[in-house]
């Protein structure tokens, strides 16, 4: 009895203190950013380390003369990367060759539309199920339609190569990690930084080895799109019942045995889960491939950008929207299968075979159709509806230009003179010294020693890449961006977290919106608010917020159910509920949306560059167009990196701190979601 | 009283060899287990050692040795180690020092290849919480062992589809587990071990998550097979009931150490300290204690008719036919009077329990 008193006594205590240290923080936290302010006012403007586009620096030559030496060196290394950007060519263009790209003297490529779909049909069905199908025909229907089928083809092939080599190499390190503590404390970290990197950055380092087109993009998307793959099957393999290994184990079975009798299966569901994060995040990396020539679909939206012909852009941006549906549907649909596919008795196992039969005669017939016939090779052009969007568009956004700009333009000039301008004047008006010494103060009051310390690394990284005026304005932007995506995320999530049939009306949305390539979020908005720092804003909002609501709904839905009645018997209000008990006790769920939220929201900014976004991204697009500023655009994607890592420390240690003040039970939700963030996004 | 208990016979005879010989058998989880071992460290309780070293002496300085078609029960509350002791049979966990020898084989240095045919063909396990593949049906299940082994398909099924009768699983062959009640899914991890014709069973609490009634059936299936097949069990349980009914030793456990080995009525009878009286004390005794227990020494003024019987008879067997003559009953072993039982001996045990369960 009384040790029952002394041990609530404690949890009541030790709930005191984790309060009391977090109004301290919060305190302390706004007297830095006071103390800031007013040191800003007397020193605003003063070294501030602005450069101006075209200036470059002595670390930029030196990563030019880098990038140089790495493109003209001979040896082992450049060898074998030549040879493998070359294997890679000749396999993407076997696949070209038989669906894009006619081979002399053919004046169309080998299989057509019709052979293609059929194709794709059959292979959808075997590992899919028979409603994916439709699916998939609608999507390659559609494919044509919009006037894009070469295209959609092409970013096909790419995706579908890089994503097969990526399982292949990734699901076996996966094993060996799921298998090894020690594999997976090096490989671990590894993939966290991956993880944070924003795909673009990936870019520019990929072509100055690989040069740039098709191989490359491939190359560059299979290594983005590899990190999900072995996290989960290294998770689905640690994940498999001990037991039951326990259990097998003791009727003597090998190794060997084990791994194919008893874990693969069981962990076969999860890997295809992977499969559908890898395959997505391949897309979406296939997509900006277009900067480095990479073909496909994201060359149309490229242009559509640069050219200013918005109408053409969206055109594609909706075939890539169709084809992330398609693809993400098909692999969903193909780990459901998965478990029921085993079960099925013998005689839908022969029904199976027969309709996979006939199938495969039909594409044969749809093959040779394609192959000698051009109606069924190249898609028939009176079915186009293409042309028709795109005019609408372009006469929407001319609309919006001439009679409607007052409204946008006043909504975007608020908001800039405001509320960014201010921030920007204060993070990156500063003098260096004192914007990095109070990000610094920030990082230690939130985080501890630790996030202070991943704050000085990468403060001092910056620094010396010559480039800190724009990454403070870059930070500026991803910083206000994210203070939108959380107040979004705290309506929408603790509307969703409060109620179970919002909940379940909402998630299909943020479901569809979280497998879409963050490229096609710019078209929309380019369309609304035109080329500029706000647009890049904008989509960075609309492309975090899914993520952001998601895990604020769980939080506060984690939030144990007894606490609440208990607060309710005690006569909470509603507000009181949300302020006093919902949101605070989800407060790990809170950091770890704005963790997330800042990784999306930096993706995207960067992205945004060559709308005007300008800063970093601008450096990097740049470094792509003028070979000359390619050692200062690299530095820019090192900077990227250096401020993905900082907010990404800083988010992750605080989160923990303020977590092993909460629950135990809130606690293991969080760690398993950021060891795991991918799974938890579309699962 | 105490002194009949501890000339009790061991079952294991001389001349033929344990089918299960355990000695010094030590498991130490925790960082530098094995030099805890022999240290002065080594003595301290457990949540001592835990403080001063960081580690946990799970089984600690265990020795016991089991007969072909013993059925020997180990028992001890949650977190004595039972659980640890029995996996170090088959080097499911490694042990830390000792040995183990399985029909003449050492398992301790044996190599893998070694192990792994002694796993295959000598030694089985069935688990508390089942372990069966979920993504196979009833029938390949049962045959997981014997397809290890390189058993071809047909045969396989063949001598599966004879286990899976003979637990009383005939008409599920083609269910997957999830289908099955908890009962049944036992059934499977039974019919698992049995497949391969093991000479040595080992269970460890299998019946603990299935509800009572299904647990007696399980016992009673358990105690049948037995009868059948002549196996050598080890089985572990935290339920006395389930060693006093199944167990012809008993091991108690407490905290990795032995503290009791006996059969059940010794157990019952003389607890080796106050924590096997805990775990004894509300036991129906009658059930258990043979008349060994309860007799006298023969006086010279005994009426010689009367009742014969052995002193393994158990007392609630004898009370009935005891209180109903009018003579005491002469316990006899061998032909030779051994001692007496009257029917106050008989009542003492019998009114007892009856008092307790009121
Ligand atoms: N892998 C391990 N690492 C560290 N300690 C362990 C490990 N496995 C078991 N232990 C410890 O060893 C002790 C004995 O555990 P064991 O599981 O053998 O007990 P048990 O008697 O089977 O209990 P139960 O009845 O709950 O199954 C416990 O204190 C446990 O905490
Ligand atoms: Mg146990």
């Amino acid at each position: 009895m009384s040790s029952v008193a002394t041990r609530s006594a404690r949890t009541l205590d030790t709930g005191l203190v984790a309060t009391l240290r977090s109004r301290w923080r919060l305190v302390s936290l706004l007297a830095v950013i006071v103390i800031w302010v007013l040191v800003w006012t007397f020193t605003r403007g003063d070294s501030t380390l602005a450069i101006q586009a075209s200036d470059r620096t002595d670390i930029h030559g030196w990563f030019l003369r880098l990038t140089t030496s790495i493109e003209e060196a001979n040896n082992v290394v450049t060898a074998a990367l030549a040879a493998l950007a070359d294997a890679m060519d000749a396999t993407l263009l076997f696949f070209q060759h038989l669906f894009t790209v006619p081979e002399f003297p053919r004046p169309l490529p080998q299989v057509g539309w019709l052979g293609a779909l059929a194709l794709a049909s059959l292979a959808t069905y075997a590992v899919a199920g028979w409603r994916p199908v439709l699916i998939v025909a609608a999507s390659f229907l559609l494919f044509g339609m919009l006037g894009y089928y070469p295209d959609a083809m092409d970013l096909l092939i790419v995706t579908s190569v890089a994503v097969a080599v990526a399982l292949l190499l990734g699901i076996p390190i996966g094993i060996w990690m799921g298998h090894s503590k020690v594999v997976s404390a090096i490989v671990t970290p590894i993939l966290d930084v991956m993880q944070t990197m924003p795909s673009f950055v990936y870019l520019l380092p990929f072509s100055i080895l690989f040069g740039i087109g098709p191989a490359v993009a491939a190359l560059v998307t299979l290594v983005y799109a590899m990190p999900p793959a072995v996290r989960v099957t290294a998770y689905a393999i640690r994940a498999v019942s001990s037991t039951t290994i326990e259990a097998t184990d003791s009727l003597g079975q090998s190794r060997w045995q084990r791994l194919r009798n008893v874990e693969l299966p069981m962990a076969k569901r999860t890997i295809i889960v992977g499969v559908n994060q890898t395959t997505m995040a391949a897309l979406s990396m296939a997509t900006i491939a277009a900067y480095v020539d990479g073909p496909g679909l994201g060359q149309p939206v490229l242009e559509g950008l640069r050219r200013g012909q918005l109408g053409k852009a969206f055109v594609a941006g909706l075939a890539i929207v169709i084809m992330a549906i398609m693809l993400d549907r098909t692999t969903t649909a193909a780990s459901i299968r998965a478990e029921t596919a085993a079960r099925s008795g013998r005689d839908r196992g022969r029904q199976r075979w027969v309709v996979l039969g006939v199938g495969a005669a039909v594409a044969a017939v749809a093959v040779y159709l394609s192959n000698g016939y051009s109606w069924a090779n190249e898609f028939p052009a009176g079915l186009d509806i293409g042309t028709w969007i795109q005019l609408r568009v372009d006469d929407f956004s001319g609309w919006l230009r001439a009679d409607f700009s007052s409204v946008t333009t006043s909504i975007q000039e608020r908001f800039t003179l405001s509320f960014l301008n201010p921030v920007q004047d204060l993070i990156a008006g500063s003098p260096w010294f004192v914007a990095g010494a109070a990000i610094c103060a920030i990082a230690w009051i939130a985080g501890g020693n630790r996030a202070l310390g991943a704050a000085v690394i990468c403060l001092t990284g910056l620094y010396f890449l010559d480039l800190w005026n724009n990454a403070m304005i870059t930070l500026t932007a991803v910083l206000v961006a994210t203070v939108v995506v959380m107040l979004l995320g705290i309506v929408v999530g603790v509307w969703m977290g409060r109620s179970k049939n919002v909940d379940r009306a909402v998630r299909p949305f943020l479901d569809a919106a979280q497998t879409l390539p963050p490229f096609v979020y710019l078209i929309p908005v380019l369309v609304l608010f035109g080329a500029n720092r706000f647009t890049a804003m904008v989509a960075g909002v609309i492309y975090a917020a899914p993520v952001a609501i998601k895990l604020i709904a769980d939080g506060v839905r984690g939030v144990s159910a007894t606490t609440v009645e208990a607060a309710e018997a005690a006569g909470t209000s509603r507000l009181q509920m949300i302020w006093k008990v919902q949101l605070p006790m989800a407060r790990g769920a809170l950091l770890l949306a704005a963790n997330q939220g800042l990784l999306y929201v930096l993706s995207m900014v960067v992205i945004g560059g060559m709308v005007g976004a300008g800063a970093l991204g601008f450096d990097i697009v740049y470094g792509f167009r003028q070979s000359e500023f390619a050692g200062k655009g690299l530095a820019a994607g090192v900077s990227i990196v250096l401020i993905g890592i900082m907010l990404d420390r800083i988010t992750t240690y605080s989160a923990r701190r303020s977590s092993s003040a909460a629950p135990a039970g809130a606690r293991a939700k969080n760690t398993t979601r950021k060891r795991f963030p991918l799974l938890s996004s579309s699962s | 009283m105490t002194d009949t208990a501890t000339v009790t016979p061991p079952q294991a005879n001389a001349e033929q060899p344990a089918a299960l010989a355990v000695d010094r058998l030590w498991k130490v989880f925790g960082p530098k287990a094995d030099k805890i071992i022999g240290s002065p460290d080594a003595d301290l309780p457990r949540h001592e050692m835990l403080k001063e070293t960081g580690c946990v002496a799970a089984v600690k300085d265990i020795s016991f040795e089991v007969a072909a078609g013993e059925v020997f029960v180990v028992m001890g509350l949650s977190g004595s180690g039972k659980s640890t002791l029995v996996r170090c049979l088959t080097r499911l966990i490694e042990p830390t020092a000792g040995t183990v020898t399985i029909n003449g084989t050492d398992v301790v240095g044996a190599s893998e290849s070694t192990l792994r045919d002694l796993r295959r063909n000598h030694v089985a396990m069935v688990f508390q919480h089942f372990g069966l593949l979920p993504h196979r049906q009833v029938i390949d299940n049962v045959a997981y062992g014997l397809e290890i082994r390189g058993v071809g398909k047909a045969e396989r099924r063949k001598r599966a589809a004879e286990i899976v009768d003979l637990v009383g699983l005939e008409g599920n062959e083609h269910s997957y587990p999830d289908q099955l009640s908890g009962g049944m899914q036992q059934r499977v991890g039974l019919a698992r071990a049995l497949a391969g014709d093991p000479a040595l069973l080992l269970f460890d609490e299998p019946f603990s998550a299935l509800d009572p009634l299904i647990r007696r059936d399980m016992q009673n299936e358990v105690i049948r097979l037995q009868e059948d097949l002549q196996k050598t069990m080890v089985f572990i349980t935290h339920d006395l009931q389930e060693a006093l009914k199944l167990g012809d030793r008993i091991l108690i456990m407490r905290d990795g150490e032995v503290v009791q080995i006996g059969t059940p009525a010794e157990v019952v009878a003389s607890p080796a300290d106050d924590y096997v009286r805990d775990f004894v004390s509300d036991v129906p005794r009658s059930h258990v204690l043979t008349l060994r227990y309860v007799m006298r020494d023969p006086r010279p003024d005994d009426s010689s008719e009367g009742l014969v019987m052995s002193s393994d008879t158990i007392v609630r067997q004898a009370a009935r036919a005891a209180l109903a003559s009018d003579h005491v009953v002469r316990v006899v072993d061998d032909g030779k009077l051994v001692g007496i039982v009257d029917d106050d001996a008989i009542l003492r045990i019998v009114v007892a329990e009856e008092s307790v369960r009121a």
